[in-house]
């Protein structure tokens, strides 16, 4: 009896493994194998060395890139927990109609309706050197020569993360706060909080779980980058996900294999740090 | 709280012309009232009939649209809820889930800026008053709703209001919790010697505790006064209808109001036919069309009833003294 169910139950189960095995377990398992093989200039073979884990930490230009990487990702989880907050709070708590509401959040989502690489590149003409942020700063008078600074740089790259993934912050926190019963708002006021305190020891302690889904979201994206890295920067900044797309634009599958597991490694250790602060378990 | 036993009398809560609108919807119309200082009283009226909007406007949780709210002689209609010497405990209670019982409970004494040993001992006391001080630790998700209630008391007492003001506080529980939860609120209310409004819709509930009633309708005060005088001597036919217990029936060309357990079921009188008979413990209800086509409601004795028992359609005659009709104003 309990061993039939047993096994209906993994039947059950079996369609789900059977393409997480299949689309996730095999192919990382694979880059694995992979990242141990050995390369020369023009064929890969396999093998069981360290030669291209050891090359990887040996090089200062690791350490370099992962270190561009985690800044992009931390200053890009600034400004997009900043945006996506305040945007979540405006929707979820000074919007009084549900209509307007939805309808709100639509607009939110309407930009994701057209492709990255599209949203990506219509920066350009705007950020450029004869852009029109630059022509308007100078026709006001503000800035007497273009500046360099704006596109093919850290500002034009961090820039188009945050148009990018502000949605991907937005939405988790606005569905975690639109779970806030508004009588616990109501009670804090009673209790004497002002609107800020409110914010800090109400609002805020109660958003943590999507806050968590949001950064986790926006966090590996960034992480796990590299096409707007390339484009925003115009080939001159590297993150560790163009170190990646370098190697195997040169065929090196074992050098980009190790240093996708290192990566892997590294926003899995990420997550679980940031899953030690919250419980998100509630929120699925 | 020893100063305010000295100040007694002097925290009347007075409503002037309190209006409420939402848009042109009108929630609550002009209405004025009086509460005495260290009384239980029961806002009561059927669901729409303001009575919420107006506790929400003293707590200052709903704008005042016009009129004012004196407390102690002064108007505190544009204070915020803090600053008003009310606290309010919410239908649901509204604790933090994200704190416990005692953070939850020196949650204003935190927002005022207390270091964090006063407010413990502080919470730990108000605890103490609501006997809940073997909970400190625990979520408000780790407690029953009776627990819950408790501990949104105490929360609402810290403040030392002068005003408690209860949004419907029972209608979360069990029938069986809310009678013991009404007496505890009952006893509280008299120990801390403090007003205490209550809102409710359930016309038991406001007998049971009401020092005074005050039943609300169509943003209106119907009728205002002790729970005896309200039951007893109902103003209007809704009053009448609404605190139950009561036949309204038109006689002479007016209303009057006959109270259930005074009509007799005799060899003379009203004849009637029995539509209806329940058997509620000590009473039998019974009602009976008369000929003017109003339903008549008698609750007979049970001994009375079951020495001549009556049947589904059997013809009764209805008898009462003269005496116990009650004249309702139109």
């Amino acid at each position: 009896m309990g061993k039939s169910r047993d096994i209906i139950a993994y039947l059950q189960a079996a369609p789900l493994m059977a393409v997480l095995l299949a689309f996730l377990v095999v192919p990382i398992g694979m880059i694995v194998v992979v990242s141990f093989w050995g390369a020369t200039e023009f064929s890969i073979y396999p093998a069981f060395q360290f030669d291209n884990y050891a090359f990887l930490f040996g090089s200062p230009v690791t350490y370099k890139v992962f270190f561009a990487t985690f800044k992009y990702a931390f200053i890009t989880w600034i400004f997009t927990l900043s945006i996506g907050f305040t945007v979540a709070y405006f929707l979820a708590f000074h919007v009084r109609t549900q209509a307007m509401q939805t309808a709100l959040f639509l607009l939110c989502t309407i930009p994701f309706l057209t492709s990255n690489i599209i949203r990506m590149i219509s920066w350009i003409p705007f950020l450029g050197r004869n852009g029109i942020a630059n022509q308007t700063l100078i026709s006001w008078g503000l800035i007497d020569e273009p500046l360099e600074w704006l596109l093919y740089s850290d500002f034009s790259v961090i820039l188009a993360f945050v148009h990018l993934y502000t949605l991907f912050m937005v939405v988790p926190i606005f569905n975690t706060m639109m779970r806030i019963d508004k009588s616990l708002i109501e009670a804090a006021y009673d209790n004497g909080a002002t609107g800020l305190q409110t914010l800090w020891h109400v609002i805020v302690p109660l958003t943590k779980p999507g806050i968590m889904i949001g950064t986790i979201f926006v966090v590996t994206l960034v992480m796990g980058d590299f096409i707007t890295v390339r484009f925003m920067s115009g080939s001159q900044k590297a993150n560790v996900g163009r170190l990646i797309s370098n190697d195997i634009a040169l065929l090196q599958y074992p050098s980009a294999a190790a240093t996708a597991v290192v990566l892997l490694c590294t926003v899995l250790i990420v997550i679980g740090v940031l899953l030690r602060f919250v419980n998100i378990r509630k929120e699925l | 709280m020893s100063d305010g036993a000295n100040m007694r009398g002097k925290y009347d809560l007075e409503l002037v012309d309190l209006t409420k609108k939402f848009g042109d919807t009108l929630a609550v119309n002009k209405i004025s009232h009086r509460f005495k200082a260290g009384s239980y009283v029961c806002l009561l009226g059927p669901s729409g009939c303001g009575k919420s909007s107006t506790l929400r406007m003293i707590a200052g949780h709903e704008n005042v649209t016009e009129g004012a709210i004196l407390l102690g002689g002064f108007d505190v209609s544009h204070l915020t809820p803090a600053k008003r010497g009310t606290a309010m405990m919410f239908q649901n209670y509204a604790l933090f889930p994200h704190l416990n019982v005692r953070d939850n409970v020196s949650f204003s004494l935190r927002m005022k800026g207390e270091d964090k040993a006063t407010r413990d001992a502080r919470a730990n006391e108000l605890l103490e008053l609501v006997d809940m001080t073997g909970f400190a630790d625990r979520l408000p998700a780790q407690l029953s709703g009776g627990q819950q209630q408790r501990v949104a008391l105490a929360r609402a007492l810290i403040t030392q209001p002068k005003v408690l003001l209860l949004d419907e506080p029972l209608s979360a529980l069990d029938p069986f919790l809310r009678i013991r939860m009404r007496a505890e609120l009952k006893k509280l209310q008299r120990e801390l010697g403090i007003t205490f409004v209550h809102v409710t819709h359930g016309q038991d509930e406001a007998l049971a505790l009401g020092d005074e009633l005050v039943v609300m309708n169509n943003a209106l005060i119907e009728q205002a006064g002790s729970a005896r005088e309200v039951w007893t001597a109902p103003r209007t036919e809704f009053v009448a209808r609404f605190m139950g217990g009561h036949n309204v029936i038109a006689l002479d060309g007016g209303k009057v109001a006959l109270r259930a357990d005074d009509v007799k079921l005799g060899d003379h009188g009203l004849p009637a036919w029995v539509t209806s008979i329940e058997y509620q413990g000590g009473h039998v209800a019974l009602t009976a069309r008369i000929e003017a086509g109003e339903q008549v409601l008698a609750l007979v004795p049970e001994a009375i009833f079951f020495q001549s028992p009556k049947n589904l359609g059997d013809l009764v005659n209805l008898a009462w003294d003269e005496g116990r009709l009650h004249r309702l104003q139109s």
